[in-house]
């Protein structure tokens, strides 16, 4: 059972504390948007065997939303960051090089 | 107005831990950016105690004033000043982005209280009871068995635990439960 | 004939006898007993049947590997099926009854599925009982059940507490014996916060039995020293009877404890799960000896060498007059000095290694004992209790060299690690091939969040059999814990313990080794399961190469001891038949938990009244003293009518409905969602959140609302009012209050976070009630205070006020199309308020109405109910709801899913009214068959070979279901609404809806709105 550092309130949240919420860094398309855009933005989901990033709800605490940075094999946890952000912090990226080297995740390696 | 009530009137069960429903308490709901003077002097002209840092409460009697979040407070008065203080503090804030709700009649508030108290919660909740980790003067937002709760300590064996009013009645169930003489276990 | 021996027995107290029963039978042990020394005391030596051919079995084991000793315990509200005798405490009036087997365990009928047994080999089940088909519902299984099997399930409730407990450690220690003492006091001295627990009632594991001596003490006083020490620590915490479950992902455990098996209370809880959240997790969990592969391995009085030795040394239980020992290594020679000791014969020790040299066998010897080198039981004598054994060579098909009579064999066939909590979180394995087993590989333990190890197995769990090698492993053990932790480790020697002179064991798994099919056919691997030799090499054969294929074939490790003595011994067996080598053949996985537990223990608290929480609303008192009959939503319980003397239900909801139009109804809305939504961008925000324009409702109105997710699906509506420049209040579905809430805190701090708003739910501040009728205006009048005319306060508007004396903020809104007011007040009034209410209607002809009438109202208005007449699948325009949905709005959450093809395909099913031309009420959810043929034989979906009027699976092709459907007592027939195909342009059409039964109800479609269809009641 998973345990995330929740980095609004700064709790090491046991995982019945928290819900789970998809894939991060999902960019929205809305009206206008082509049918490929929506479909990969609605159904189109990384399905990987390693390094994922993921988004948490802190649900029976402080109600915040985060993102978590974790391995789908080891569950090894790479970081936990700010929801409010469109890309992984460097700080986190660079650890995970220096854990998997040569890793990939959509546009981020 | 009508007289209000709590959602229990009181009621209390004396197990190797006191569980008793404190009745009502004034409590308000302030939002906005906890790093703001005005936030600042809002709360803790109301409450007449200190802001709380990050997962801190700080109460004396029934004044006080918990960190809920990065961007939220509960700030705690006598039931009776409530909607008053709320107006206090939404003027105060007037030329801020705030959201001040009074949540008075929204919750239940329980004491529990004595040596096994932390035993209590701890077979409640999955927070890390142990006396080291958790103090007077923090904050707990978890959830006791299958709802949402908080609690503080007021003193080194009295903790207030709060939850939604609707669920009063499971909360108290769970904390006599808890309490039932017989399954203490003597851990911490 | 096993026996009390006296004078020996450090865990039982000969002076405090205690009495139980044994299938009826009155019996007596000693305090400190387990059940299965009891029983052995009071020569009980048959303690159960077999799970497919009935045999005899008795006693094997001493500990949690026990296979054979399951008893149902208690009776009543106290029985428990499956509980294994050698794990068992007695207590005084303790009754435990045998199990499987008709009429009495000494004479079964089932047991002639043994004689039987060459027809039911391995599989036998997915050969035989395939055919014909249908004999396996009606004629094989109801017999297979009823033969095969364990206890009964109980059929009283139970009357005991169960409870979780939740804590954080820096260590925790699973397993008390030396190793765990060791490493808890290495940890404890380091600082860390640790907790050690012990599955039996007594520390030490197996060093006392096997007379173990530790810095030059009796491991006896050594280990009462050391739990002393580890007592006084205020960081250390110890907990006897408390089994490691299970470890988990990132430090999580579960330990059972249970805390009145031994001792029943009405007060105290029986079991206790631990949910622990360890930093660092020490597995010293020891070994378990194997059994020995012989024909009549299996026969009562066949026991493993060490737990022999337990009963004697621990129990002072003679497990027989005379005992044959054989085994494969040196450990077991200290059965046979236990044996001899306590003056139980021991006519020879056959060992099947050529030699024995080390300094047990000289010790045996020197006793005077017969020691046979390079021999093996050829065959055990007696058909239901050892009476002797054949000894050939263990080299060779077995030629009977002797006979010798005995009533017990102690065997031993090496012993295996407890691998399985160390397995659990994913640590690997590898092959110790001088031991034959596998043991913890170091280098590729579970890892914790960080990446880092967080389990090590210590002493015995770690392969480090002997007590020196143990406690020395087990110290490392914990120096690489307390190190991980950022602790200092202490410089402190490891215990010492003398070095053993010993030979290497023999990996020997049958014997003798070129025993025939006749032998291989008698030797039991899985003794719960009746698994041998002969099945297990009769699945390689047959193609089963995957442990994990043959294990199910076979059924081997499958029973409730999950092959805790089987799995090598199968193992082993299946990868001579495969010519492979062990490791290459691999392991079953291993899984939590580590011995059953109760399901009362899973459940915790919630049972009874805490099985899930209700929700109630702060007239709920009120509700049940009028004789509410309660409907759950969601976790609410909210009335669903309100039953008079003399009504039936469906009278009550009548009267409610017809009242409500007739004169006022009184309805507890409390549990509708109210979210607060505030900022200098909140009205843009509600923008994106309807699909209406919400942010040009001007202060003091209020506006129907529809949500829809980003796929365009209507998940929510509800009546928003603005309640001040920048503030909004959205109502929810009673189901949506925190669905919407997390919803709209999820877009705001996930996509939209620089946009200025905040959110608060407020759903339980107030008490909501619903004032609906024609009087409605009357009643509230007559309670006095704020004015609530139609000019005053029109449709769709909302003020703040007083009524009586409460302050309230009063919408003017309506789900039933009558004159309607819902009138919020803080929570802690709501019950007085209502009580208010209800007096001054009293004269209006005011009752209250419940869910029900809700319903129907609102049915017959057409108004929408999510959940009905949405299923995750439906978008607004399917309801007819376009009017609710901004065209001028560049975006709204859903806008853009709803642009798709499928979204807007014509021949989508629409909302329309349906009436049954003869009034009837149609059946739920009932569909519409489509008789449209040509139409359909048009459709691109026909592909060839399917033929028109059905669908691609070959039913009969729909166009239509009912989504609500009531007995409108208003109108005084069945209404309904659904969704059919095409549906606003077939107004007029009759189709057909199909019952369950097949006959089909002629069904008019009309439109949705059944009553009052210009609104004048609403408006008034």
């Amino acid at each position: 059972m998973l345990i995330l550092h929740c980095p609004n309130c700064g709790i090491d949240a046991d995982e019945t504390e928290l819900a789970a919420g998809g894939e991060a860094h999902l960019k929205r398309f809305g009206p206008g948007s082509g049918d490929e855009e929506f479909e990969d933005y609605l159904f189109k989901r990384e399905n990987p065997k390693g390094v994922h990033f993921e988004r948490w709800r802190h649900a029976a605490g402080c109600g915040k939303w985060f993102h978590a940075a974790r391995c789908t094999t080891t569950l090894e946890v790479f970081g936990t960051y700010s929801a409010q952000t469109t890309e992984p912090p460097k700080e986190i990226c660079d650890k995970i090089s220096g854990k998997r080297p040569g890793w990939a995740w959509r546009l981020f390696k | 107005m009508l007289e209000a009530v709590s959602a229990l009137d009181a009621a209390s069960f004396n197990g190797f831990a006191r569980i008793e429903e404190a009745g009502l308490r004034g409590m308000i709901t302030l939002r906005g950016d906890l790093g703001s003077t005005g936030v600042k002097n809002a709360a803790t002209g109301v409450a007449g105690v200190d802001m709380p840092g990050r997962r801190e409460a700080n109460c004396v009697g029934e004044k006080g004033i918990a960190w809920m979040s990065p961007d939220e407070l509960l700030v705690l008065v006598p039931y009776a000043e409530a909607e008053h203080a709320a107006g206090v503090i939404s003027r105060a804030l007037a030329g801020e982005h705030a959201l001040v709700a009074n949540v008075s009649d929204a919750r239940a508030m329980f004491y529990v209280s004595g040596d096994g108290a932390r035993e209590v919660l701890a077979k409640l909740s999955p927070a890390d009871m142990h006396p080291e980790t958790f103090r007077p003067g923090q904050i707990r937002r978890t959830r006791l068995a299958q709802v949402p709760a908080g609690f503080w300590m007021r003193d080194t064996e009295t903790f207030e635990v709060i939850c939604f009013r609707s669920v009063a009645d499971y909360v108290f169930g769970l904390l006599k439960n808890a309490a039932q003489p017989g399954s203490e276990i003597g851990y911490f | 004939m096993t026996h009390r021996l006296h004078d020996h027995g450090r865990l039982v107290h000969a002076d405090r006898p205690v009495e139980f029963t044994f299938n009826g039978k009155r019996m007596e042990g000693y305090e400190g007993d387990t059940l299965a020394s009891a029983l052995l005391a009071n020569g009980q030596l048959l303690v159960g049947r077999s799970f497919k051919y009935h045999r005899p079995r008795g006693i094997v084991a001493s500990g949690a590997e026990e296979p054979n000793a399951l008893v149902n315990l208690g009776s009543g509200r106290r029985a428990e099926p499956n509980q294994r005798a050698t794990t068992t405490e007695i207590f005084e009036g303790l009754e435990a009854r045998s199990q499987n087997h008709w009429p009495s365990l000494e004479f079964d009928i089932g047991a002639i599925n043994g004689r039987l047994s060459k027809f039911l080999p391995a599989g036998f089940y997915y050969k035989m009982f395939m055919w014909p088909r249908a004999f396996w519902k009606h004629v094989y299984e109801p017999v297979i059940r009823q033969s095969a099997g364990l206890g009964p399930a109980p059929a009283a409730r139970d009357s005991d507490r169960y409870e979780h407990f939740n804590i954080t450690v820096d260590v925790l220690v699973i397993g008390g014996g030396i190793a765990g003492i060791t490493a808890a006091t290495e940890a404890g001295g380091s600082g860390a916060r640790v907790l050690m627990v012990e599955q039996t009632a007594h520390w030490g594991g197996r060093a006392p039995a096997d007379r173990a001596e530790i810095d030059e003490t009796p491991a006896a006083d050594w280990i009462e020293d050391r739990i002393g020490a580890l007592e006084d620590m205020d960081n250390v915490h110890l907990r006897l009877r408390t089994m490691g479950a299970g470890i988990y992902d990132h430090g999580y455990a579960l330990a059972y404890e249970r805390v009145t098996d031994h001792d029943p209370s009405d007060t105290a809880p029986r079991h206790r799960l631990w949910k622990i959240r360890a930093r660092q997790i020490i597995t010293a969990t020891g070994a378990i000896e194997r059994p020995l592969g012989f024909a009549g391995n299996d026969l009562p009085g066949v026991m493993l060498a060490s737990a022999a030795r337990d009963y004697v040394e621990n129990y002072g239980v003679s497990p027989g007059d005379r005992m044959v020992i054989v085994t494969n290594n040196d450990d077991a020679y200290r059965t046979a000095i236990a044996l001899y000791e306590a003056g139980v014969d021991v006519p020879v020790v056959l060992d099947a290694r050529r030699e024995a040299l080390g300094e047990l066998p000289a010790h045996v010897r020197g006793l005077g004992i017969r020691v046979e080198t390079g021999h093996a039981v050829a065959k055990v004598k007696g058909s239901a209790k050892v009476e002797g054994v054949a000894i050939c060579l263990q080299v060779g098909e077995g030629t009977v060299q002797e006979e010798i009579a005995c009533d017990a064999v102690a065997m031993s066939g090496g012993w295996s690690p407890v691998v399985h909590l160390w397995s659990h979180a994913g640590g690997k394995l590898t092959w110790q091939a001088d031991a034959a087993h596998f043991r913890p590989d170091p280098d590729a333990a579970p890892t914790g969040a960080g990446g880092e190890d967080f389990v090590a197995a210590a002493g015995s769990a770690s392969g480090a059999l002997d007590t020196a090698g143990a406690l020395k492993d087990a110290l490392a053990a914990a120096r690489r814990a307390v190190s991980a932790l950022g602790l200092k480790p202490s410089k402190d020697k490891p215990p010492a313990a003398r070095a053993e002179d010993t030979d290497p064991m023999s990996p020997v798994w049958i014997m003798p080794e070129g025993a025939g099919h006749e032998l291989r056919s008698k030797m039991w691997l899985d003794y719960q399961n009746d698994v041998k030799v002969t099945d297990v090499q009769l699945a390689a054969r047959e193609g089963f190469e995957s442990v994990e294929h043959t294990k199910r074939y076979t059924t081997l490790g499958m029973a409730t001891d999950q092959g805790k003595l089987s799995n090598i011994n199968g193992l082993a067996v299946l990868s001579d038949a495969l010519h492979a080598d062990i490791p290459s053949v691999g392991t079953t996985t291993f899984r939590p938990p580590y011995t059953p537990i109760s399901m009362g223990a899973i459940a915790g608290e919630a049972r009874g009244a805490l099985f899930q929480p209700v929700r109630k609303t702060p007239m709920h008192d009120r509700h049940e003293a009028a004789g509410a009959t309660w409907e759950p939503v969601g976790h609410w319980r909210r009335p669903y009518c309100y039953q008079r003397p003399g009504e039936s239900i469906e009278d009550a909801v009548h009267r409610e409905t017809v009242n409500a139009r007739t004169n006022v109804g009184l309805l507890d809305a409390s549990t509708l969602g109210k979210i607060l939504v505030k900022g200098p961008d909140a009205g843009r925000f509600v923008d994106m959140m309807y699909t209406n324009m919400m942010s040009n409702l001007a202060v003091g109105k209020c506006r129907y609302g529809l949500m829809c997710s980003e796929n365009g699906f209507l998940i929510d509506d509800g009546v928003v009012a603005r309640l001040g420049d920048d503030t909004w209040l959205c109502h929810t579905t009673t189901g949506g209050a925190d669905r919407i809430h997390g919803h709209m805190e999820e877009w705001l701090q996930t996509e939209w976070w620089d946009w200025k708003v905040y959110t608060a739910n407020v759903t339980e501040q107030y008490a909501q009630i619903a004032v609906v009728g024609p009087k409605a205006r009357d009643v509230l009048e007559a309670l006095g205070g704020m004015d609530v005319s139609a000019e005053a306060l029109p449709f769709m508007t909302w003020a703040d006020g007083t009524l009586g004396v409460v302050q309230a903020r009063v919408f003017r809104i309506s789900f039933s199309g009558e004159l309607s007011y819902e009138i919020a007040v803080p929570a802690g009034q709501g019950g007085a308020f209502w009580d208010a209410l209800s007096s001054v209607g009293e004269a209006h002809g005011m009752m209250p109405y419940g869910t029900e009438a809700l319903h129907i109202l609102r049915a017959e208005k057409g108004f929408i109910m999510i959940g009905d007449e949405t299923d995750g699948t439906v978008i607004p325009q399917d309801l007819g709801l376009n009017w609710a949905i901004s065209k001028k709005k560049d975006d709204f959450l859903g806008k853009r899913g709803q642009e798709r093809s499928h979204m807007t395909d014509p021949d989508r099913w629409k909302l329309v009214g349906l009436e049954t031309l003869d009034g009837s009420v149609l059946p739920d959810g009932a569909y519409a068959v489509d008789r449209d043929l040509s139409r359909h034989a048009n459709s691109a979906e026909l592909k060839p070979g399917i033929e028109a009027g059905k669908n691609a699976n070959g039913q009969i092709a729909m166009c239509g279901r009912v989504t609500s459907t009531y007995y409108s007592p208003n109108l005084k027939r069945g209404i309904a609404m659904g969704l059919v195909r095409g549906g606003p342009d077939r107004i007029g059409e009759v189709i057909e809806f199909a019952r369950t039964d097949g006959t089909l109800i002629k069904t008019k479609i009309v439109d949705p709105v059944f009553y009052d269809k210009d609104g004048e009641k609403q408006n008034a």
